[in-house]
């Protein structure tokens, strides 16, 4: 198989990762060269193999919803590239 | 006392509750050496000035029942501390000021260490040469030049270096043990479950696992009892009785059956590494253990079935940097364009890469080809391990396929690079346990490692058996202060 352009604009933009016409080139040529080295997994048969979904043979855990930290809306908000008050600015999105 | 920075854990807990010295003499000197290694770029954010307070209160209360007694201590970037920058090697996460602490890194603070700073590390946790940090390279202590390994790069050099008595890493492929290997240090892995990955900075969620790096195999076993613990902030936290680690080490190792895969005899392996292997046999046959030739059929497939389940993990954890509410954010014209440039300024190439690699797998059309393909494949690889398990206790396999490499040797060579972890990624795909221990020098001085690989949840026994082969072996690292001027 080969990816090629078009798939890597189309990937670009599911990742939502803006890619240049230059990087998309060395894109295709890296991850072709690691979809190579994975191909490899087709030499297995695998058609009557369950998948392992989780590593953890455990089930999980019921806990009681509380709230365990104060309230720390003001450090949070700090950490934020753009601010108003309490709210986190975004670029508009409404017209 | 000038050579505190020479003695290890166990020595320096033993001088601080035998009074022989604060913990500010030792704070200080761990900081001291720090300050002139600043060459090998180990840091990312220092806390001094924070932690010799921190000893000075110590000192003058001082509980003397914890394990860690004012021990000083810089981790990997990668765990969350409370109002200290935690970037995980990132411009994405440049100016993050975390508003809680990781649990692991709790538990260390519970036993009285103190946070002299935060590791370099490769961004994101994804490499193998500590290269692709936004923060520049590390320097491996034992030459110039020379990679510490990945992605603990920044904890394995610091530690090797004598500027953190202990440090912790993380591992999802190898990212403990290969550092360990090339810096002459001993890295475990725990059994996946064992240490809480809360707080701790998402990579692959079903693989990451926090582990502890130490000077040798006792102050390991301490400082994982220490970490370890269930954890009911972290969902898949396993409920076991964890032992006392560094009280039940023990050098006895008599009739233990330990596993030797065909597998790992990989082709173009150096010579060297090949040696290194049939000496550790031989340790391991001299203190009474039981050698038996296993197969794990399934080892080639390992580094594939990784290369797609890491990334997929990845580009799923990694969507929540979007410039929103936390890290760097790039200017847009709109929201959505506003995101793209974000990710593509903020992330660097090898975490763009690996983004795109498990967005592609994960999408429509490929899934099945891709994703449940590798998530079989890796029940195979389980499986393997499973089945030789009924007969024997653990395994001994080299921890890499070479010493340490030349910084920038292998940047531009990806697959190349992976292949580095040839024989520690199929521990992190069955969740087992691994230790690596230095265990000789190649023909260049540099260092190289043996791992020792367990059954989930059996730290003890592979504790123990590093701790007898280690006294076998009577390991030097070679490290001349190169960088001191």
């Amino acid at each position: 198989m080969s990816i090629d352009l078009k798939t890597i604009k189309h990937i670009s933009k599911l990742s939502r990762i803006s890619v240049s016409e230059q990087k998309a080139e060395k894109l295709a040529n890296d991850l072709n060269s690691i979809f190579d080295f994975i191909e490899k997994l087709n030499e297995l048969k695998t058609d009557n193999v369950e998948p392992l979904t989780s590593i953890a043979e455990t089930t999980l855990k019921l806990r009681i919803d509380e709230v365990k930290s104060k309230n720390l809306r003001n450090e949070i908000i700090k950490n934020s590239p753009q601010e108003n008050e309490d709210y986190f600015v975004v670029p508009k999105v409404i017209e | 006392m000038s050579d505190i920075t020479k003695q290890s854990l166990s020595e320096l807990v033993k001088n601080i509750k035998n009074k022989k010295l604060s913990s500010k003499e030792v704070t200080k000197a761990f900081i001291d050496r720090s300050e002139k290694s600043k060459e090998l770029n180990t840091y990312i954010t220092e806390n001094y000035s924070i932690a010799l307070d921190s000893a000075k209160k110590f000192d003058e209360k001082p509980n003397l029942d914890l394990k860690l007694p004012g021990i000083p201590m810089a981790v990997k970037d990668l765990f969350c501390t409370k109002n200290v920058r935690t970037t995980a090697g990132s411009k994405i996460l440049n100016n993050f000021i975390p508003t809680y602490e990781s649990t692991v890194t709790q538990n260390i603070w519970n036993e009285g260490a103190i946070l002299i700073g935060k590791l370099n590390c490769d961004e994101f946790a994804m490499g193998s040469s500590n290269e692709t940090s936004f923060f520049g390279n590390v320097q491996n202590p034992i030459d110039k030049n020379l990679v510490p390994g990945g992605s603990s790069g920044g904890s394995a050099s610091a530690l090797a270096a004598q500027l953190t008595p202990i440090t912790i890493g993380t591992d999802t492929g190898g990212s403990i043990r290969q550092p360990a290997s090339f810096t002459g240090t001993v890295g475990l892995k725990p059994t996946y479950g064992s240490c809480s990955r809360y707080g701790i900075v998402a990579f692959a969620s079903s693989l990451d696992q926090a582990g502890p790096m130490a000077q040798n195999v006792k102050d390991c076993a301490l400082l994982q009892e220490v970490i370890s613990s269930y954890d009911d902030k972290d969902s898949t936290s396993i409920d076991f009785k964890r032992n006392e680690y560094s009280k039940e080490l023990t050098n006895n190792i008599k009739g233990k059956k330990i596993g030797i895969p065909k597998e790992y005899r990989v082709e173009g392996m150096p010579k060297e590494i090949e040696e290194l292997w049939k000496k550790g046999i031989e340790y391991a046959k001299d203190c009474g253990a039981e050698i038996i030739d296993i197969s794990l059929p399934h080892t080639s497939y390992a580094l594939p079935t990784y290369y797609i389940v890491a990334p997929a993990e990845a580009s799923s954890n990694l969507a929540r940097y979007d410039g929103v509410k936390y890290g760097f954010r790039a200017k847009g014209e709109n929201l959505i364009d506003m995101y793209e440039k974000t990710r593509s300024e903020g992330f660097g190439n090898e975490v763009q890469r690996r983004i795109m690699i498990g967005t592609y797998v994960l999408s429509s059309g490929y899934y099945d080809a891709y994703y449940l393909k590798a998530q079989k494949v890796r029940k195979l690889i389980k499986n393997d391990f499973d089945e030789v398990y009924k007969k024997i206790d653990a395994i001994l396999t080299p921890s890499t396929p070479s010493s340490a490499f030349k910084i920038g040797e292998k940047k531009d060579d990806p697959v190349s690079m992976y292949l580095n972890d040839i024989f520690t990624v199929p521990v992190n795909l069955a969740g087992l346990p691994g230790i690596s221990i230095p265990a000789g020098h190649d023909s260049k001085g540099y260092p190289l490692g043996l791992q020792i690989i367990g059954k989930a949840f059996d730290e003890q026994n592979i504790l123990n058996i590093a701790y007898a082969i280690e006294q076998k072996i009577n390991f030097k690292n070679k490290i001349t202060d190169w960088w001191i001027k």
